[in-house]
């Protein structure tokens, strides 16, 4: 504002008054106010923080605001279809923010996607891809492939990339060419496959759903395999836990098929047997 | 009348876009383009003016692929024509890459259609001076299809169309004589309905053929004049039964 045109006194021992932070001068670009003395029509710029490694402080900034990818999530495919499934439990750091998080998104009624990562950045751009699908919908008169659809986010993820998104998702569908399953994730990286399973979780569920698999399962077997491996993996990583939800796409679209307490199922797989008891104490009779 | 044919962005007081309507006037002056669909194959034929002693006639191809599945052929300005054609070409790759999907012919017309409205809306530009008659096969559902565009960038779909120098005989003959083909019969109609409007013979007409399978193949000038010498026959046969019975009355 108006300290700036005040004259300057060097050798002076009264307080100057500080009006920065609440000057706004709409001429300049970003709001900040050019030094005077400065041409006053040059770009905005600020000072870089003084470090050594300025670079390496960057990521480490980045790495402390991005959320690992604390869930587990899984897919595959098989006979019948898509098995998708997930937990629900969301963290931050060492605290347990949610139990209920819905990390399974119905992008259209034939295609799903899950989250992992940051929950807002996942939410927002599958709702924007389900936007992008029914906008191809109505031009095309066609659905959109999983192909399609998941090379629209992988494009946008990538026009992205080195900004902090934090996605690792999963788009799982049916279309014309039958059940199909992508990976998609923030480095703009875009995989097919028949089985995937993405988070923190991910190592365990691995090792249900790989010694589980077989192509060839009904959409029951499936889908308690897919349970079972959702259940493992949050017994043994902390950052899992909650509901394992199970979601399966067939031909006519996708179908929620359970969504069960972790906790409920421990005690399902793993019934505590009543020990038997060898000597018990009983009343002696007065003697 | 006059003052309103200048930027083509003014409409005249009743309605009219004259440099739209110049545009079309342009078309009905380029050779005679016909398109026709059959169940398992599509035709396209085009009016080849006589080629000049000197020039190599492999270099004025006049029906040209904008993909493997998809060819285009057109009536009007044909410089007008490379440059839409380069576009669409550009289009159809650029689909593939970003939904790792062949284009339908729908989607491709509705592209060029929509470049040819849009420079009907700009500033300082002036319309294409072509209509396109797109042929191509759905790469799911294996169906044919036949386009047209035309300078307004209006476009729909037929079984059969001619554009160009004559097109309403053309349209006409269509009309009486079209019925579901396949194979040779689809490429004989095309012959035919080119045959009402240009001298015959195989040097003055080029026609092109798409199949699913093999994509578009142009017919040698030996194949047309084969076929036309076939239609011939057949056109005498007729004259000849029809004289017949009114000789025994």
């Amino acid at each position: 504002m108006v300290s700036s045109l005040l004259p300057r006194r060097p050798n002076s021992r009264m307080m100057e008054l500080h009006l920065t932070g609440f000057e706004s001068c709409p001429l300049f670009p970003g709001g900040v106010v050019a030094d005077h003395g400065e041409n006053p029509l040059a770009a905005a710029s600020f000072q870089l923080p003084a470090c050594s490694d300025f670079d390496g402080f960057q990521k480490d900034a980045i790495q402390m605001m991005k959320p690992a990818k604390g869930t587990t999530t899984l897919a595959f495919v098989f006979k019948e279809g898509v098995i998708v499934a997930s937990d629900s439990r969301a963290t931050m750091g060492g605290y347990i923010s949610s139990q209920s998080v819905k990390k399974i998104v119905e992008i259209n009624p034939h295609m799903l996607g899950t989250i992992a990562g940051g929950a807002a950045d996942c939410q927002f751009w599958h709702r924007n891809l389900g936007i992008k699908c029914r906008l191809h919908e109505l031009a095309n008169k066609r659905r959109i492939s999983v192909t399609g659809a998941s090379k629209l986010l992988a494009n946008i993820l990538y026009s992205y990339k080195g900004m902090g998104l934090s996605v690792g998702t999963m788009i799982a569908g049916w279309d014309e060419k039958g059940p199909g399953l992508y990976y998609v994730d923030n480095e703009g990286g875009r995989l097919k496959g028949t089985r995937f399973s993405v988070g923190s979780g991910s190592p365990y569920a691995y090792g249900v759903l790989d010694s589980g698999y077989q192509f060839d399962m009904s959409v029951e077997e499936a889908a308690e395999l897919a349970r079972r491996a959702i259940y493992h993996a949050t017994f043994h990583d902390g950052a899992s836990g909650g509901v394992a939800s199970v979601y399966h796409v067939g031909p006519q679209g996708w179908k929620k098929l359970s969504g069960d307490d972790v906790g409920e199922l421990h005690y399902k797989y793993y019934p505590v047997i009543p020990t038997p008891t060898e000597q018990e104490m009983a009343d002696t009779s007065a003697a | 009348m006059a003052r309103y044919d200048r930027a083509i962005t003014v409409f005249s007081p009743d309605g009219h876009l004259f440099q739209v309507e110049y545009a079309l006037e342009a078309v009905r002056k380029g050779n005679a383009a016909v398109g026709v669909r059959g169940t398992d194959v599509i035709v396209l034929g085009v009016e080849k003016k006589s080629t000049p002693k000197l020039q190599d006639s492999r270099s004025v191809r006049k029906i040209v692929s904008l993909d493997t599945h998809i060819a285009l052929a057109c009536a009007g300005l044909k410089a007008d024509a490379r440059v839409l054609i380069n576009r669409a070409r550009i289009e159809c790759q650029s689909h593939r890459l970003t939904v790792e999907d062949p284009v339908t012919v729908e989607y491709i017309t509705r592209y060029i259609a929509g470049l040819q409205q849009k420079y009907t809306q700009s500033g300082g530009v002036r319309p294409f001076g072509l209509s396109a008659l797109i042929i191509g096969f759905d790469p799911y559902s294996g169906a044919p299809a036949l386009y047209q565009t035309d300078p307004s960038g209006t476009f729909s779909a037929w079984k059969a169309n001619a554009t160009g120098r004559n097109s309403n005989s053309m349209r006409e003959f269509l009309e009486k004589n079209y019925k579901e083909t396949s194979g040779q019969e689809t490429v004989k109609l095309a012959i035919r309905a080119l045959l009402e409007v240009v001298e015959s013979g195989g040097k003055n007409i080029e026609i092109a053929v798409m199949t699913k399978e093999q994509g578009l193949r142009q017919l040698e000038e030996s194949e047309i004049d084969a076929i036309v010498a076939e239609i011939e026959a057949e056109k005498a046969a007729a004259e000849a039964a029809k004289k017949a019975p009114s000789k025994d009355s």
